[in-house]
């Protein structure tokens, strides 16, 4: 690189707590290059880029566009001075349309009128350069998930945005959305902007990415132009030492556990088939959105369905129930830790009994000592570190409030395991834990349904997989013949409407 | 600077959060008493010895605290679980009209044994109902409760004088909107003689710890708390998210009908629309002030009850508005908000 | 007099828009207060305030504009407690909202008190007059039906308009309604939420309080305890029946004024044979009912009721 930087970290240190997120971090960016950052959960990426856009004080360091630094904690400032942020979770208004979404900000505020008229036209014409098509008068919330980040991208560039910061854009988007995002920072970064996108997914920085810098524990680890490194290389640069996911074994799948047949839930899922063995696990893949919260909902016994079939061990279940599930022996892994499954502000020992307290109360009390036991044998069993059956449960780390719920769910080895995301969020040593019980369970004879938006998780641990779009499930292909390509294409609902997956890939 | 959660509670902060709340309540107070020109340690010793100093006074603040034991224990309940019941000024008054209407009616004749029990049945009854109405709109129309049972208490309190001067109005009463009596078998016996002090007293304290034990130890106490911290947790873990509201509901309304019951039945023995000093209302100030602890409550009831009694002497004494008890118990709920507050956060730099 | 009848005297579509006028500021205080995200239950305490505020000013020699402005300058200050806790601090909108109006309304009494120690019949002040407005005032039925209000009514409608067309017309409402909806996104933008929520929740209250000075300036010419008589809470109900829009606000104050107007000349009419408690209780279960058929239809801001902290999901 031999233009001068457009940007210039310089030392970026902050501290939450006790916890160093940032530590003395420097990154220069140039003009017309996208520099992919990469870093596992809690690398400290997110706070640096927070940083750099003005939503936190730095405690040392400095922001510098264009050799001119940047006031600390000014969102206003870094707008000016040309940085864009397109966040993770769109920092949109669902009721809002979308001119309004963009021109909230970009005018005085005691302007006596908006400028509507130029604000639309504006619009439009940027849309038109960049090739992002939007209807400035659609509500937000009516977009889809594609559209809505188009929304974030072209806010950004209104604001005249040289720099523009993209916060895991792909997490949300289908292959090949994010294949067309790709291709249009292609466009933008030819046509002189300068992007950082931030990621955890070793595919995408290398194929998006001239260059890659690597965060972990708060500090740069490593600087690499994609072209002269690789994906191990990478791989092991992220996470700091050799951590190896367990390995699938050949399954021996037994007898049919559950089945559904041409089932309906409303309209959010239409006419899904699938099956779960006991020994095996079935992989459902499909970007978030699809409808795999609610397949997830109705085997844990919280929605019921309105047409077709549920077989649960060969019977027909008409109604179903949280409690039902639970003692037919289904444990359930919620797809959302913090808003499901757990209560933070509860016990760990109540939040390990909450769901099957009938089994630890007599008269309509509740049998302490029981439950604390069962916790403690939770904690010891499932290495759930951080915490005692009696502290509050919010105070546990994302993986070891997983190993708790796993735990829950395990420990009376159920016949069928429903894990819905569960390794959302976690870091490569908590994966590795939460797949080993995975693959234990299933070794042990429980069925395993997973309902992953992971490509690598539903490849490595799934026996079969079937893909899930728009509420609607694909046939199953073995996990021998799946590839990151045929499953992307299913991932996107390229699979025969009644028949099986093409097998000439 | 910024707010930071605490990682732990110091327990220490959590006892001394109600006693800051109050001192910064008072002191705010005091500044009040000053503005009015009296000498403001006067007028706090006058409070005191207002509310303990005599016979009359001491049992006037326990006679005054029973009512405020049951509307507190109403608030604490539904707001552990995340009902926002502020209607018990209404299940209150709905409580009291009940025990009216049945008492000198379907249970006239009954020995007091009988007659004392299914009254008070009827009085919690009829605030359970009162708090239903809303809990069902929201459960059905999704709609803020709060807003519904405020505008409820008008609508019971305009039903209660309606019935006071209509069907149940004392033809003996020279005229008075005021309910035909309860009657002497229905009156709850006297704690101590010649003083208005009554066993709903002790009917209180003993509803309190049975509240406390329910919290602590029951299925019910575990799920209505599981629903009011996470909702969605609490319904993925099983937990009936409409039968454990209605449970609530049903215990809050039924606690806050419970103290109309007690205080027609204890101090009055007849029902008029003044028969409480907005009970309900301070019911919610008690619970905050408890931080919704069920044996707080039996604190914070007596110290309000203290604030009004004492503020009432004091007040003709010192020729200060006695709205000056009204004023600090208030201000005590916004301080204790806050005193909460830093219990739960701590400010960084 | 017929009970339709009614409906063709002036009288009723005056009393109308004097019945409505404390509901209008009222409920658009409250809806820019939610506009932006915030719940303000200490309306009633604040119209409280703002009746005795008012009324003291002018009792005092004040003359009745100082009243209203008054009344105005303290609702905005209960506003800025309001905000301290529920936004700096993030506390229950709805407990802190019941808070303030325990608050205000027993420190309007002791004020109040204080200042008259006692008196049978409350003192008394020269209110706002109906203003004339040249041939308008003299028409026929019309000039007595709508034109024969005092100023401040014609100040709430104005200010219904002002407040629609700031709302959706400008940049400040539009950062106004982007904070309501989604903080974090107005940060993004470079909004400050939290001044914005403080400015929504102090001009709000500014106009709550307004509303209740209303009451002792221009409906009656004294000041009494519980005058206010949950109108407050009648207002928030009305915000969301006018789905958190200034226009339809004032159109739901109105009809909502129509009916009480309308239940007060019926009990002329009918008297003694329905008992007087009932049609007094029309306002209430006519605002819960507002509430029920708005319930699944109104679009409420997602961020109501949500604090706003820096850097926190």
């Amino acid at each position: 690189m031999t233009a001068v930087p457009v940007l210039r970290l310089t030392g970026i240190t902050k501290t939450f707590g006790t916890t160093i997120a940032n530590d003395a971090i420097s990154i220069d960016l140039a003009p017309g290059e996208v520099l992919a950052l990469l870093g596992e959960n809690g690398a400290g990426k997110t706070t640096l880029m927070s940083i750099l856009f003005g939503h936190y004080t730095p405690d040392a360091g400095t922001v510098e566009v264009d050799g001119v630094q940047l006031p600390p904690g000014k969102p206003r400032a870094a707008i000016r001075a040309g940085v864009g942020m397109v966040h993770q979770h769109f920092s949109l208004a669902d009721n809002l349309t979308v001119l309004e979404n963009v021109m909230t900000g970009t005018e005085s505020l005691w302007q006596l009128k908006s400028s509507t008229g130029a604000a639309r036209a504006k619009l439009l014409s940027i849309a038109e350069r960049f090739g992002l098509k939007v209807d400035p008068d659609a509500r937000v919330g009516d977009l889809s998930v594609g559209e809505q980040q188009r929304v974030e991208i072209l806010k950004a560039l209104y604001n005249d945005a040289r720099i523009l910061i993209l916060d895991e854009p792909t997490a949300v988007l289908t292959n090949i959305e994010a294949e067309t995002l790709f291709a249009t920072l292609r466009v933008m970064a030819q046509s002189g902007l300068s992007l950082i996108f931030i990621s955890h997914k070793l595919n995408e920085v290398m194929a998006a990415a001239d260059r890659v810098v690597v965060l972990r524990g708060g500090k740069v680890v490593a600087e690499r132009l994609t072209g002269a490194t690789s994906k191990a290389e990478l791989a092991e640069l992220m996470v700091g030492r050799r951590v190896a996911r367990p390995v699938r074994e050949a399954a021996v799948p037994g007898p049919v556990l559950l089945q559904a047949s041409n089932l309906d839930v409303g309209r959010r899922l239409s006419s899904i088939n699938f099956e779960v063995r006991a020994g095996e696990t079935l992989g459902i893949i499909g970007v978030s959105g699809n409808g795999q919260t609610t397949l997830g909902h109705l085997v844990s016994g919280l929605v019921q369905h309105s047409a077709g079939e549920l077989q649960l061990f060969g019977e027909a279940m008409d109604r179903t129930s949280v409690r039902a599930m639970i003692e037919a022996g289904i444990g359930r892994v919620p797809e959302d830790r913090n808003a499901e499954g757990v209560i933070g502000d509860m016990a760990i020992w109540e939040n390990a009994v909450l769901e099957r307290l009938w089994q630890f109360s007599r008269n309509g009390l509740v049998d302490r000592g029981a439950a604390r036991a069962f916790a403690g044998e939770i904690i010891d069993g499932f290495d759930v570190r951080g915490g005692a059956p009696d502290s509050r449960t919010r105070l546990l780390s994302g993986g070891n409030m997983q190993k708790l719920i796993l735990g829950r769910n395990l420990q009376n080895r159920p016949r069928i395991l429903v894990a819905a995301q569960p390794t959302r969020g976690l870091d490569e040593g908590a994966i590795a834990a939460v797949h080993t019980r995975i693959l234990d369970a299933r070794r042990a004879g429980t069925g395993v349904l997973l309902i992953s938006e992971d490509l690598d998780e539903v490849i490595s641990l799934a026996d079969r997989i079937q893909a899930i779009v728009k509420g609607r499930l694909s046939p199953p292909v073995p996990a021998e013949q799946a590839d990151a390509r045929l499953l992307g294409l299913m991932m996107a609902g390229d699979w025969p409407q009644d028949g099986k997956i093409a097998h000439a890939h | 600077m910024r707010i930071e959660r605490r990682a732990h509670r110091p327990l220490a902060l959590v006892l001394l959060a109600p006693l800051i709340a109050i001192v910064a309540a008072l002191a705010i107070s005091g500044v009040l008493i000053a503005i009015a020109g009296a000498p403001v340690l006067e007028a706090f010793r006058l409070i005191v010895t207002g509310a303990f100093g005599t016979r009359l006074g001491f049992t006037e603040t326990l006679t005054r605290a029973t009512p405020l034991m049951l509307t507190g224990l109403a608030a604490a309940v539904a707001f552990r679980a995340r009902v926002w019941n502020i209607g018990a000024e209404g299940q209150f008054y709905l409580g009291a009209i009940a025990v009216a209407a049945v008492c000198a009616t379907v249970f006239s004749g009954w020995p007091p044994y009988l007659l004392i029990p299914a009254a008070l049945m009827v009085g919690a009854i009829a605030g359970m109902i009162m708090l239903l109405v809303p809990l069902g709109m929201r459960l059905r129309f999704g709609i803020d409760e709060v807003v519904t049972s405020l505008l409820l208490n008008f609508v019971v309190v305009l039903f209660v004088s309606m019935m006071i001067e209509g069907p149940l109005k004392d033809p003996l009463a020279f005229g008075w909107p005021q309910s035909i009596p309860v009657g002497p078998d229905a009156m709850l016996p006297k704690l101590i003689d010649r003083t208005r002090l009554h066993i709903g007293l002790l009917i209180a304290v003993a509803i309190a710890v049975l509240v406390y034990f329910l919290q602590a130890r029951s299925v019910f106490g575990m799920q209505s708390r599981a629903v009011g911290l996470n909702p969605t947790a609490a319904v993925f873990a099983g937990v009936p998210l409409a039968k454990t509201l209605i449970k609530v509901a049903c215990l809050s309304g039924g606690l806050a009908g419970l103290a109309g019951a007690i205080e027609v039945m204890g101090v009055k023995g007849y029902v008029t629309t003044d028969l409480s000093p907005g009970y309900g209302y301070s019911g919610i100030i008690v619970a905050m002030l408890a931080n919704l602890h069920p044996l707080g409550v039996i604190v914070a009831a007596l110290f309000t009850a203290t604030m009004f009694v004492g503020a009432d002497s004091m007040g003709r004494a010192l020729g200060i508005p006695s709205y000056i008890a009204d004023v600090t118990v208030a201000l005590s709920l916004l301080t204790m908000l806050v005193s909460i507050f830093f219990t739960q956060y701590r400010i960084r730099r | 007099m017929e009970l339709l009848e009614i409906f063709a005297s002036a009288g009723i579509w005056g009393a109308v828009l004097r019945i409505a006028t404390p509901l209008i500021f009222g409920t658009l205080g409250a809806l820019i207060c939610e506009r932006a995200g915030v719940l303000n239950l200490g309306i009633e305490g604040i119209m409280t305030f703002g009746a005795m505020i008012g009324w003291l000013t002018v009792y005092n020699g004040g003359d009745l504009w100082m009243g209203l402005v008054a009344a105005a300058a303290f609702g905005a200050l209960f506003g800025l407690l309001h905000a301290s806790m529920t936004v700096t601090l993030g506390l229950s909108q709805h407990v802190t909202g019941l808070g303030i109006t325990l608050f205000a309304s027993s420190l309007s009494y002791f004020i109040f008190r204080l200042v008259v120690p006692l008196a049978s019949s409350p003192p008394t002040i020269e209110p706002f007059q109906p203003l004339v407005i040249p041939y308008l005032s003299d028409l026929p039925f019309l000039g007595d039906a709508l034109f024969n209000q005092t100023a401040p009514t014609y100040l709430a409608i104005a200010i219904a308009a002002i407040a629609a067309y700031v709302l959706f017309r400008t940049p400040l409402g539009l950062a106004v309604r982007m904070t309501g909806e989604n903080p974090h996104g107005a940060e993004a933008q470079g909004v400050n939420p939290i001044a914005v929520r403080f400015g929504a929740v102090m001009v709000g209250s500014a106009l709550m309080g307004v509303g209740g000075a209303f009451l002792t300036l221009s409906a009656f010419n004294s000041f009494f305890p519980t005058m206010v008589q949950g109108r407050g809470w009648v207002c928030i109900a009305l915000v969301v029946f006018a789905s958190w829009r200034p226009g339809r606000a004032l159109l739901g104050a109105l009809l909502f004024a129509l009916f009480d107007a309308y239940q007060l000349r019926l009990q002329a009419v009918l008297g003694k044979a329905v008992p007087y408690q009932l049609f007094l209780m029309v306002p209430y279960l006519l605002s819960i009912f507002a509430l029920i058929v708005m319930a699944r239809r109104a679009r409420v801001p997602k961020a109501l009721m949500q604090p706003y902290r820096r850097g926190e999901r």
